[in-house]
């Protein structure tokens, strides 16, 4: 009993942490388990283990095509969101400019703003303007509330680069173009893929804008939350669970990736 | 997640470049942000003062600012307790995220960066099938309350779902992971000697903890808290999957009014109203907590 009061005390914050990431995790291993479940219309009760819906991903009316619209709208917000803050990104973190602060401030708003604030302003807008709800509105508010996380993100990467690294390559005769080329984008570009890869989960998992905005679009969230009144096909399990497992694939090979280089260098 | 480590890393080395280079840079990200973020609020705001024109979803600009008391007394029940779940749930996921940051920077050894991405993790599984588990989990069918009614903890008429515990939980499972990664950012930042130089002087655990560990860790808490709340205070998934309709939240009273009721001017009055109370809030307590850069 001593003994186990010993143990408890000294590695109290280790089982405190191994309680956390089980509360972390319990959705997405229920999530998982019930993608096997051979269920009927709904999937609320355990009926049994089958292989059929993952052997049959697309078997729910409709849900591929929301599927299909959700990575069409992450692939196109990722790029643009990626490409737009990583410019802003470089401004900030290499230059001194007269309007720092407000660009700062412009950045940082999106974030403090909720959610449903953004969304309800955006449709606002395009009623205003006459533009149906649709793809391209989704698009551009997915790439509008991605900017600011790009940018956060490229700026700390950028902001934690040995600046003599840069004057070493111009000690060596490169040019300007030449230093940004061979130095510092080759040091930043795991910024910019860690950048690249949030904006493609915010927008992938984004549900509160795209309501305002997408109209009859439906992308996957809201095939989910539309489903939820009348019971998830496990097919949406199947796809849940398939997403969490090709992003921890990603992860992985990329920290993999990153350390081989270290190596090298 | 390197995001927020640099959250308020001074950035050195700037380069004084008097040549346009850096606006050309910033022209394009900033435009879009004016047109597809400013203009729109702008939008929202001109829409909250605007009257029914008689036909549905017309309206005309007649300046009534009377459509925000009338807003606010209708729905300002949804309105605190949106502000009230958002402070539990926040407090709740700061008591949940402290010590698994504390664990994962300072006792997590090689296995640091496994366990970080194990935080960012369940993001990929859609959140909203992560709420809907919880709803399962916590419902008629689920584990949890026949094992909590066989121990007799609560009466066979007591329900956890559809209640503002399931809500409040939901709310601080949400958004936990914005929660703990600033806070292993600025925890992991700190020098272990300095909580070497405090045992040296005679300090307890608690203490160093106390004077020395929780001050330096503060803009973690910060950033943190803030990137709870916001986004809790604006939610309606969670009181819509998890609650009932006594649960409602000022979110769920928003997205009725756009889409149920079609009333835009009050809808964006009460958007405009909670934007304002969020951005006073964040101001004010930036003040206090004495962390002006954040971005």
């Amino acid at each position: 009993m001593k003994k186990l009061t010993r143990w408890l005390s000294k590695n109290l914050i280790k089982v405190y942490a191994f309680l956390g990431f089980t509360y972390l995790f319990i959705p997405v291993f229920y999530t998982f388990a019930f993608s096997f479940n051979n269920s009927g219309r709904s999937n609320l009760v355990w009926k049994g283990f089958t292989l059929k819906n993952w052997k049959n991903p697309c078997g729910a009316p409709d849900i591929c095509m929301a599927l299909g619209n959700s990575l069409k709208i992450g692939l196109i917000s990722t790029i643009l969101a990626t490409v737009l803050g990583t410019l802003i990104a470089f401004a900030l973190g290499r230059y001194k400019f007269a309007g720092r602060s407000t660009t700062n401030l412009l950045i940082f708003l999106p974030m403090a703003t909720p959610e449903i604030v953004l969304g309800a302003s955006l449709l606002t807008m395009f009623l205003n303007l006459g533009i149906t709800p649709g793809l391209v509105p989704t698009i551009i508010a997915h790439v509008m509330f991605c900017i600011s996380f790009v940018v956060v993100t490229v700026k700390a990467r950028i902001a934690s680069l040995d600046p003599r690294l840069e004057q070493a390559a111009m000690d060596l005769y490169a040019n300007e173009w030449q230093t940004f080329r061979r130095v510092t984008l080759p040091l930043v570009a795991p910024g910019i893929a860690a950048a690249a890869l949030l904006s493609f989960s915010l927008s992938f998992d984004d549900f509160i804008i795209t309501n305002f905005n997408s109209g009859t679009v439906t992308t996957f969230p809201k095939f989910v939350y539309t489903a939820a009144a009348r019971g998830i096909p496990a097919q949406a399990n199947v796809i849940g669970s398939s997403m969490f497992f090709i992003a921890l694939i990603v992860v992985v090979v990329g920290q993999v990736l990153s350390n081989k280089r270290k190596v090298k260098i | 997640m390197a995001s927020i480590r640099g959250v308020s890393a001074k950035s050195f080395g700037l380069k004084d470049n008097k040549s346009a280079l850096p606006y050309l840079l910033l022209a394009p990200g900033l435009v879009y942000l004016a047109v597809f973020f400013i203009y729109p609020i702008i939008s929202l705001g001109q829409m909250s003062t605007k009257t029914s024109s008689g036909e549905i979803g017309q309206y005309k600009q007649s300046f009534r600012f009377a459509n925000y008391v009338d807003a606010f007394l209708e729905s300002k029940e949804q309105f605190s307790r949106s502000f009230i779940y958002a402070t539990i749930a926040t407090v709740l996921a700061l008591a949940i995220a402290y010590p698994l940051a504390y664990a994962i920077a300072f006792k997590s050894g090689r296995w640091k960066n496994v366990l970080l991405v194990l935080i960012v993790a369940p993001f990929f599984t859609s959140f909203l099938l992560r709420t809907i588990a919880w709803k399962q989990i916590l419902g008629e069918e689920g584990p949890v309350i026949k094992v909590l009614r066989g121990l007799h903890i609560i009466s066979p008429q007591t329900t956890l779902t559809a209640t503002s515990f399931a809500v409040v939980t939901g709310l601080a499972y949400n958004f936990l992971p914005f929660m703990t990664l600033p806070l292993y950012a600025s925890l992991e930042r700190i020098d272990p000697r300095t909580l070497e130089a405090s045992g040296d002087l005679y300090a307890n655990g608690f203490t160093t903890f106390r004077k020395v560990t929780l001050p330096l860790s503060m803009p973690g808490v910060v950033a943190g808290t803030l990137l709870t709340f916001i986004p809790a205070a604006g939610d309606y998934i969670n009181a819509a999957i998890l609650g009932s309709p006594s649960n409602k939240m000022l979110g769920n009273v928003i997205d009725a009014r756009f889409f149920k009721i079609v009333d835009y001017p009050t809808a964006a009055a009460l958007s405009f109203t909670l934007m304002a109370a969020i951005l006073i809030l964040v101001t004010v307590y930036i003040r206090k907590a004495g962390t002006e850069e954040l971005v």
